[in-house]
């Protein structure tokens, strides 16, 4: 892979003979030195990041407290890392719940495992209906809103609840989203102008051109779009992902801003847009029901045909 | 709220020490049994990159929902480069034949083939067939995608799925009828 970016570089060096127009630069974020290791002698002693969690066949089960007869107990599995044991690889734990007692809500679940049964327990939580984004893990499989998603009464069905896909694990449930902020502060996310409002007071908007930002402006920025991404997962450090492209799209699709030109340049290279494969993973797992997808084609579309 | 707690009880505890009067203390402020230290930003910044390089990355591949728009994806990947990567190894192989001496002109390779059972034909004709019928037909949904077409969940899901049958139906033809 870094043999062939590499050459990839060396094929886009601006030389004399080559017109600017077919050139295309790879790097998105200015700072590629992010990247590079802290220090290569403790990258050597420290583990494999990819190291694979111990399955709950493994672990231990922290049962439901004080069960009683006609108790609807499912079990969950939910990843676990303490960073206090740095060493220690993840594990699946488990833990089985009474149904009758516990929220309808998988964010119910945690809650109360966290409240009853093991205080230890990491995640993120705050709004609890679906607008803050701050419970957005993986669950059954898919990336979604903790506090959104129903545990699905069938008790035999035991559900397994993961972070964000392929990102730096804080603690447990909680992943590290750095770099996602990072990006999204670089496609400059605020209305841009030079001209003052005509009238002196407001920036005014058609209904028409209101009404395109509608599926946009709603984005909560959970990056549960972005964490289900294959082309995110493997090029986190260059490609944008679709949560920060539909931001992105927001502003440029915005009639009031007057910078849709400088924002299109921004993104026209090799890695910040086009490593979108069309996977639409993204629109799929959204849990606001927005599409991605349709605004990363929307800006291809917008620099192919300027 | 809580630093005003404890500081109220500090003074109430201040006014009449007493080993009886701690134990309704409990009750009010929240025990923390964990040690905690105060460091200063640069200390914090010591711990937070050392805690950096030790963290794992979270499952994701394997964990992640099989679903018609990833897989389908990825077997486009896998089919493309199974399509081209065998037509330049024929290509080349079709360049060097002559300095190698290999016979793979069309009558040759008819000949070849022909003496193959019955299984073997089939089976080959199918492994053909299959990268290829998908890769073309799941080539137009990537040249709708590309005009912005198609995008909602529901479309996405059903023009995967007659890819897929389009795929089967295709191959069996090609590989026992055509």
């Amino acid at each position: 892979m870094a043999a062939t970016r590499t050459l990839a570089r060396l094929a886009t060096r601006r030389t004399a003979v080559r017109p600017a127009l077919f050139t295309r630069g790879l790097a998105s974020v200015a700072d590629t030195h992010a990247r590079d290791p802290i220090s290569k002698i403790a990258e050597k002693t420290v583990p494999d990041a990819a190291r694979k969690p111990i399955p709950e066949s493994k672990t231990s089960t922290v049962k439901e407290p004080e069960p009683s007869k006609d108790a609807k107990i499912k079990t969950f599995h939910i990843y676990r890392w303490n960073p206090d044991e740095p060493s220690s690889k993840p594990k699946m734990q488990s833990y089985t719940l009474d149904l009758n007692k516990t929220g309808p809500m998988m964010l119910d679940a945690l809650i109360r495992i966290k409240n009853e049964v093991d205080p230890t327990l990491t995640f993120r939580r705050s709004c609890r209906e679906g607008i803050c984004g701050s419970c957005a893990m993986n669950i059954d499989g898919v990336n979604t809103l903790a506090c959104l998603c129903r545990i699905p009464t069938e008790t035999a069905k035991e559900s397994r609840i993961y972070p964000l896909p392929h990102m730096y694990v804080v603690k447990d449930l909680v992943p590290d989203m750095t770099l996602f902020y990072k990006q999204y502060r670089s496609v400059k996310p605020y209305l841009q102008r030079d001209t003052p409002a005509p009238d002196g007071r407001e920036f005014r908007q058609s209904k028409e051109e209101r009404k395109k930002l509608d599926g946009l402006y709603e984005c909560i920025l959970c990056a549960c779009c972005s964490t289900s991404c294959p082309s995110y997962w493997w090029n986190q450090e260059e490609y944008l992902g679709p949560a920060v492209l539909l931001q992105s799209y927001r502003w440029i699709a915005d009639s009031r801003d007057e910078k849709k030109p400088e924002r299109l340049d921004a993104l026209n290279n090799s890695m910040s847009v086009y490593r979108c494969h069309t996977i639409l993973n993204c629109s799929r797992t959204c849990p606001k029901g927005l599409n991605p997808a349709l605004a990363i084609a929307e800006i291809k579309k917008s620099m192919a045909f300027t | 709220m809580a630093s005003q707690r404890v500081f109220q009880l500090g003074l109430q505890r201040a006014a009449a020490p007493s080993f009886a009067k701690l134990q309704p203390a409990g009750r009010m402020v929240q025990r923390r049994l964990a040690a905690t230290q105060s460091v200063n930003s640069a200390e914090g910044h010591e711990i937070l990159a050392k805690q950096r390089l030790q963290r794992p990355v979270s499952p994701h591949l394997t964990i992640y929902k099989p679903q018609i728009t990833w897989t389908a994806s990825s077997f486009n990947r896998i089919t493309g480069v199974a399509l081209s990567g065998s037509l330049y190894l024929f290509g080349f192989a079709y360049l060097a034949a002559p300095t190698l001496g290999w016979h793979l002109e069309t009558p040759s390779l008819v000949a070849a083939v022909a003496s193959w059972p019955v299984a073997v034909k089939i089976a080959a004709k199918a492994t053909v067939a299959l990268p290829f019928f998908f890769h073309s037909l799941n080539g137009f949904r990537h040249l709708a995608w590309d005009l912005g077409i198609g995008f909602t969940n529901k479309v996405v899901i059903q023009t995967g799925w007659t890819v897929v049958g389009l795929t089967v139906a295709t191959t069996l033809y090609y590989t026992l009828l055509g």
